[in-house]
């Protein structure tokens, strides 16, 4: 049994622990992007200029309620077919790549994580007290200063929960790329089942690593919150 | 082709997978609708050995991507064949139609059981407590008391977890379930025309707008008592 995972030629323990770096190279790839999303969206849908509220809003609507699987369809093959019909308005004679599959799950997991986190940093905007801010001015702070130093620093304690949480989803949405040729930890798992036929044993290993995944980020999210909070009065 | 001629030539079977889709959806939300509350009451009153399994489950499930669980399901009941054919079981996994509905059941109901321990831990101690107090039984007190006001407090999520369920079923079609998804898939491999991928998003946000309508609509007449008095016409 143990055999089965062990490092090296004759076991998989190497194929999977390769698959399982490929997931967090994309789960962290991704984590940025997406957070740079979410805060253009916000500061869109929140936004005094009606026609860039809608397009925050309506960003934010509809990337929610696609399937995360259609949207990753859909930036891979659109942005693949894109991409060709460019290479060959500019060349008509190359041929055809392929887009990478990398790039794409990076796109699109990006795209719907900006779309959840927009809705966070929002909540955690409106929750940010008036005063402080009517208090930075009077004391003749910038609007950067009293982003910089008042807003900022109290959005990160509000929205990293809500954060926390996306970060979780994302990371169990990783496990879609495989769909794409992507070689993660789920995919990997498939080639040891096809290898080995054992596909409960091996799948319920990839569930495990995953569980261990998420259980481990909660444990570091929770002393994240505690750490932001480390200044806040208890009542 | 353009987009209105592919939806022309197609619309039978985008509409077959949208019914597909509704299926496992309202399937899978109404069975783990029936489990949810009755496991959510032992996660709130029960003794902790009973309680440990059941937040093992709920931790389990969350930590887990559903297609992972859809693969364990699907594939991995290949591995016990024999023995699940001597149960006479053999016949259930192999149709991935069943997988897709076990895996959404299981996902469901661990999401729901934790929406509605929220729910029931909200409800006013004092109410039970009056309730015990005229003499009602514990039946009738989960009947009347706990289980009308957890509902109301938990309505709103519960549609949050029931759009999930909705999406998550598009995973449906990596094991050969044809939803919207497969059926989108499946005209895509064969059209190479992109705005398939559209109609489908357009199929997929219709049917959310629609639901959060209907689940509005019913919420308002579930919080009928509590809802502001000023224009009395609207409500009746």
């Amino acid at each position: 049994m143990l055999e089965l995972f062990s490092y090296g030629d004759t076991g998989w323990g190497d194929e999977i622990l390769m698959g399982l770096a490929t997931t967090m190279k994309l789960a962290v790839a991704t984590l940025p992007v997406g957070m740079i999303i979410g805060f253009l969206i916000a500061f869109a849908a929140m936004s005094g200029i009606r026609a860039v509220r809608y397009v925050g809003v309506g960003y934010t609507t509809i990337m929610r309620g696609l399937p995360e699987i259609l949207t990753l369809f859909v930036v891979y093959n659109g942005a693949g077919l894109l991409l060709n019909s460019l290479i060959k308005w500019w060349n008509p004679e190359a041929e055809g790549t392929d887009f990478s599959p990398f790039l794409a799950g990076v796109i699109a997991l990006a795209m719907v994580f900006g779309a959840f986190a927009a809705e966070v940093i929002r909540g955690a905007y409106n929750s940010l007290d008036k005063g402080q801010i009517e208090a930075a001015a009077a004391v003749g702070m910038t609007p950067q200063q009293t982003f910089w130093r008042i807003k900022l620093p109290q959005l990160w304690r509000f929205a990293l929960p809500g954060i926390g949480n996306l970060w979780i989803n994302m990371l169990k949405d990783t496990a879609l790329v495989s769909v794409i040729a992507l070689d993660d930890l789920m995919r990997m798992t498939k080639v040891a089942v096809g290898v080995t036929k054992q596909p409960f044993t091996f799948y319920l290993v990839a569930c495990l690593i995953y569980w261990v995944l998420c259980v481990l980020s909660e444990m570091i999210l929770s002393r994240m919150e505690r750490h932001a909070n480390r200044g806040v009065r208890r009542a | 082709m353009n987009p209105i001629e592919i939806m022309v030539s197609y619309w039978p079977r985008m509409l077959d997978g949208t019914l597909m889709t509704l299926k496992l959806t309202i399937l899978g939300a109404l069975i783990a609708g029936a489990i949810s509350p009755w496991l959510a009451l032992v996660r709130s009153h029960g003794s902790l050995i009973a309680q440990t399994p059941i937040r093992i489950y709920v931790s389990f499930v969350r930590g887990t991507p559903i297609l992972a669980q859809l693969f364990l399901v699907f594939y991995g009941s290949g591995q016990f064949r024999p023995e699940l054919m001597e149960l006479g079981l053999w016949n259930f996994f192999r149709d991935p139609f069943n997988c897709a509905i076990l895996v959404f059941v299981l996902n469901s109901t661990a999401y729901q059981t934790e929406i509605m321990r929220g729910g029931i831990q909200g409800v006013n101690l004092g109410e039970i407590e009056a309730a015990k107090a005229i003499g009602m039984t514990r039946m009738t007190i989960l009947r009347r008391v706990i289980f009308p006001h957890a509902y109301r407090i938990a309505w709103p999520a519960l549609s949050n977890e029931i759009i999930l369920l909705m999406k998550a079923s598009a995973l449906a079609s990596v094991v050969t379930v044809f939803d919207i998804m497969g059926r989108t898939r499946q005209i895509f491999s064969k059209t190479f025309d992109f705005s398939i991928y559209l109609w489908a998003a357009l199929i997929y946000l219709a049917i959310t707008s629609l639901f959060v309508f209907g689940w509005h609509r019913i919420e308002r007449r579930l919080n009928r008592h509590i809802l502001p008095r000023n224009n009395a016409n609207a409500v009746s």
